[in-house]
C-alpha cells in the first residue's frame, strides 16, 4: 500500500494524471467528489436563472441561443456527474445530497434574473468568471475531471461571447436598453467577484488542493485575472463597473479594485440569499414530480429483460 | 389573398407554439437526460418555426420578419392548431401530445419535401429527419409509461385521452389546402396517422381514446383560452420596446 501511495505522489510530482483505477489517498478522493459534485450541481441549478427567460426572449434568434445554452448546461451536468462516478459514487446519491442541502452549488445562482439584460450579464460575467476558474482545471491532476473540463471550457467560451454580444446590442440600443445593461452590471458585479471564493487568507480547502494538483492558482490570483480581463470589456460596452476604487496600476499592469463584501458570500453560502430556497425547491419538485417516470422506466426495462430471458 | 403565405404561416405557427411549450420542460424534466432531449426537440421545432416564418414574411412582401410575425400578432391572427397551445400537463400528457403531433408532422413533411415550392421542400426535407427522432422519442416513452407501473399506466392513459379531442383538427381540410397546389391536404394523412398511432398505443397496453367531441378553429384563429397567456409571456419584452433591436 505504501508503495502504491508513493506512486500516487510520484505522479503528482511529475505533473501526471491520476486515473480512476490508480491508488489515491482517501482525502484526495473525497475532495474531488466534493468539488466535482459541487460543480455538477452548479451546472444544473444554473439552468434555472437562465431558464427563467427562455419563454420571454425578445427575439427568436435569442430564444434558440438561450435554449441551446441551457441545454449545454444540462450536458455539462451529465458529464461532470459521470466524472464523479469514476470515484465510486453515483449520480442519484449526489442528487440526494444536493436536495438535502448537504452539498453546495455555486452561490451566484442564488441571485435572481430580473431583466433580459441579466441573461447578458450572466453570460459575460458569470460564465467569464467560470472560465477563469475552470481553464486551470483542464490541467487538474485527476484525469476524468480534467478531460471533462476541456469540453466544458470550449462551450463556456461560446456562452461568454453570446452574453457579451447581448449586452453589446443593448448598449448600442435605446436609452432604456442601455439602462437595463448598466443595472445588470450593477447587480451582478459583486456576486461575480465572490465566485472566486473567500480571500486566500481564509480559504479552508485551498492549500491541500494546491498540493494535490487539483487547484493551480489561488482565489485571489483568479479574482485579479477576472478583473483584469473584464474591466476593458466594460469600457468597450460603455457601461461603468460599480466600484469607485477601481483604477489601473501602471506599475503592476493590473487593476486595483475594491474587494466584495465577503460577509454576504458567507450568508448566501449558509442559505441566506435571495433565491436559495426557490432554487432548491424547484430542483426538488422537478425530481419528485419525475419520480414516477423514472420508476416506470425501470419497471419497463425489467419487464423487457424478463421477456428476453424467457424467450431465450 | 396570398395562399402560400397563409399556408406557410400555419405550419410556422404550429412549430413556434409547439417549441414554446416544449421549452417549458427545460430545467424541470424527470431526469437530466430528458432535459437534454426535450431541449433538442424544442430547438428543432423552433428552427422549423424560424425558417417557416421567415419565408412567410418574404411571401407576404410587406417587410415583416420572423420576429414581427412571432411577436407582433394577436391571438386571433395565430393559425396554429389548438393541440400545440395546450398546457403541458404531466410528462405523460406531454409525450401523448408529442406522439400525436410529431407523427402528423412526419407524414406532412414527408409529402411536403417533394412539393414544387423549393423553399418549403427544403424546410420539410430537413425537418422530416428531426421529426422522425421526435416520433421515436415519444414512442419510446409511451411504451415505457404505458407498460411501466400502475401509476404510469394510469397517467399515460389519461394523457392520451386528454390530448385526443385536439387531434381531428390536424386533419381538417379547407378550400385553401385544396386549391393551393403545393399544399398537402391534411385529410389525406389521417388514415396512416391513425394506423401508426394505434400501433403504439396498443403496444403500450393502453386503450384507444374514445372521446367523441373534437375541438376546431385554430386555423381560423379561434383558440383555447390558453394561447393568450402563452403569447403574453412570449411577446411582452419585444412589445414593451417597439422598434428596438435585440
Amino acid at each position: 500500500m505504501l508503495a502504491l501511495m508513493d506512486s500516487f505522489q510520484a505522479t503528482i510530482d511529475a505533473d501526471g494524471r491520476i486515473e480512476p483505477r490508480d491508488a489515491m489517498p482517501e482525502g484526495y478522493r473525497k475532495t474531488l467528489i466534493r468539488q466535482i459534485a459541487q460543480h455538477a450541481h452548479s451546472e444544473i441549478i444554473g439552468m434555472q436563472p437562465e431558464g427563467n427567460w427562455i419563454s420571454r426572449t425578445p427575439s427568436l434568434r435569442r430564444k434558440a441561443i438561450l435554449m441551446a445554452k441551457v441545454q449545454d448546461e444540462a450536458g455539462h451536468g451529465l458529464y461532470l456527474y459521470a466524472a464523479a462516478e469514476t470515484l465510486g459514487v453515483d449520480r442519484a446519491e449526489l442528487l440526494d445530497l444536493l436536495h438535502a442541502g448537504k452539498q453546495k452549488y455555486s452561490s451566484i445562482f442564488n441571485y435572481p434574473t430580473l431583466t433580459w439584460a441579466d441573461i447578458g450579464a450572466i453570460g459575460w460575467l458569470v460564465d467569464g468568471a467560470a472560465i477563469v476558474n475552470q481553464v486551470p482545471l483542464c490541467r487538474c491532476s485527476y484525469g476524468p475531471y480534467a478531460r471533462a473540463m476541456v469540453r466544458v471550457c470550449k462551450e463556456e467560451s461560446f456562452h461568454q461571447r453570446q452574453g457579451f454580444e447581448i449586452l453589446h446590442t443593448l448598449c448600442n440600443g435605446t436609452e432604456a436598453q442601455k439602462a437595463m445593461a448598466q443595472d445588470a452590471l450593477d447587480r451582478w458585479w459583486w456576486p461575480s467577484l465572490m465566485m472566486f471564493g473567500p480571500p486566500d487568507a481564509s480559504s479552508t480547502h485551498s492549500e491541500q488542493s494546491m498540493a494535490w494538483g487539483i487547484k493551480r492558482h489561488s482565489n485571489d490570483e483568479l479574482r485579479q485575472r477576472f478583473v483584469d480581463m473584464t474591466v476593458p470589456q466594460a469600457d468597450v460596452l460603455g457601461i461603468r463597473v460599480p466600484d469607485d476604487g477601481l483604477r489601473y496600476d501602471e506599475e503592476t499592469g493590473h487593476y486595483s479594485f475594491t474587494q466584495p463584501d465577503f460577509t454576504e458570500l458567507y450568508e448566501v453560502v449558509k442559505g441566506n440569499g435571495p433565491c436559495n430556497e426557490q432554487r432548491l425547491a424547484h430542483r426538488v419538485k422537478a425530481h419528485e414530480d419525475g419520480a414516477w417516470v423514472r420508476e416506470a422506466a425501470a419497471a419497463y426495462a425489467g419487464k423487457q429483460a424478463q421477456k428476453k430471458a424467457s424467450a431465450a | 389573398m396570398n395562399d402560400l403565405f397563409t399556408y406557410t404561416l400555419r405550419l410556422g405557427d404550429d412549430a413556434l407554439i409547439a417549441a414554446q411549450r416544449t421549452a417549458e420542460w427545460i430545467a424541470a424534466a424527470p431526469q437530466l437526460e430528458e432535459d437534454v432531449a426535450l431541449g433538442n426537440i424544442g430547438l428543432d421545432q423552433l428552427g422549423q418555426a424560424r425558417s417557416l416564418l421567415q419565408y412567410a414574411g418574404q411571401l407576404e412582401g410587406a417587410g415583416r420578419s420572423e420576429d414581427d410575425l412571432a411577436y407582433f400578432r394577436d391571438e386571433r391572427e395565430f393559425t396554429n392548431v389548438q393541440l400545440v397551445e395546450l398546457p403541458n400537463g404531466d410528462f405523460a400528457a406531454t409525450m401523448a401530445r408529442l406522439l400525436y403531433f410529431a407523427t402528423y408532422q412526419h407524414l406532412l413533411y414527408e409529402e411536403l419535401r417533394g412539393c414544387a415550392d423549393e423553399t418549403l421542400a427544403g424546410v420539410a426535407g430537413k425537418a422530416v429527419k428531426e421529426v422522425a427522432y421526435h416520433v421515436d422519442h415519444a414512442t419510446q416513452w409511451v411504451l415505457r409509461l404505458g407498460d411501466g407501473t400502475e401509476e404510469s399506466h394510469r397517467r399515460m392513459q389519461a394523457g392520451l385521452d386528454a390530448m385526443w379531442p385536439y387531434t381531428a383538427e390536424l386533419f381538417a381540410s379547407d378550400d385553401l389546402v385544396r386549391r393551393l397546389d403545393v399544399a398537402v391536404d391534411p385529410s389525406t394523412l389521417e388514415e396512416e396517422w391513425l394506423r401508426r398511432v394505434t400501433q403504439v398505443i396498443e403496444e403500450s397496453t393502453c386503450s384507444m381514446p374514445t372521446s367523441s367531441y373534437q375541438h376546431s378553429g385554430g386555423r381560423q384563429g379561434r383558440h383555447s383560452e390558453h394561447l393568450g397567456y402563452l403569447l403574453a409571456e412570449l411577446q411582452h419584452i419585444a412589445r414593451s420596446h417597439p422598434g428596438a433591436q435585440w
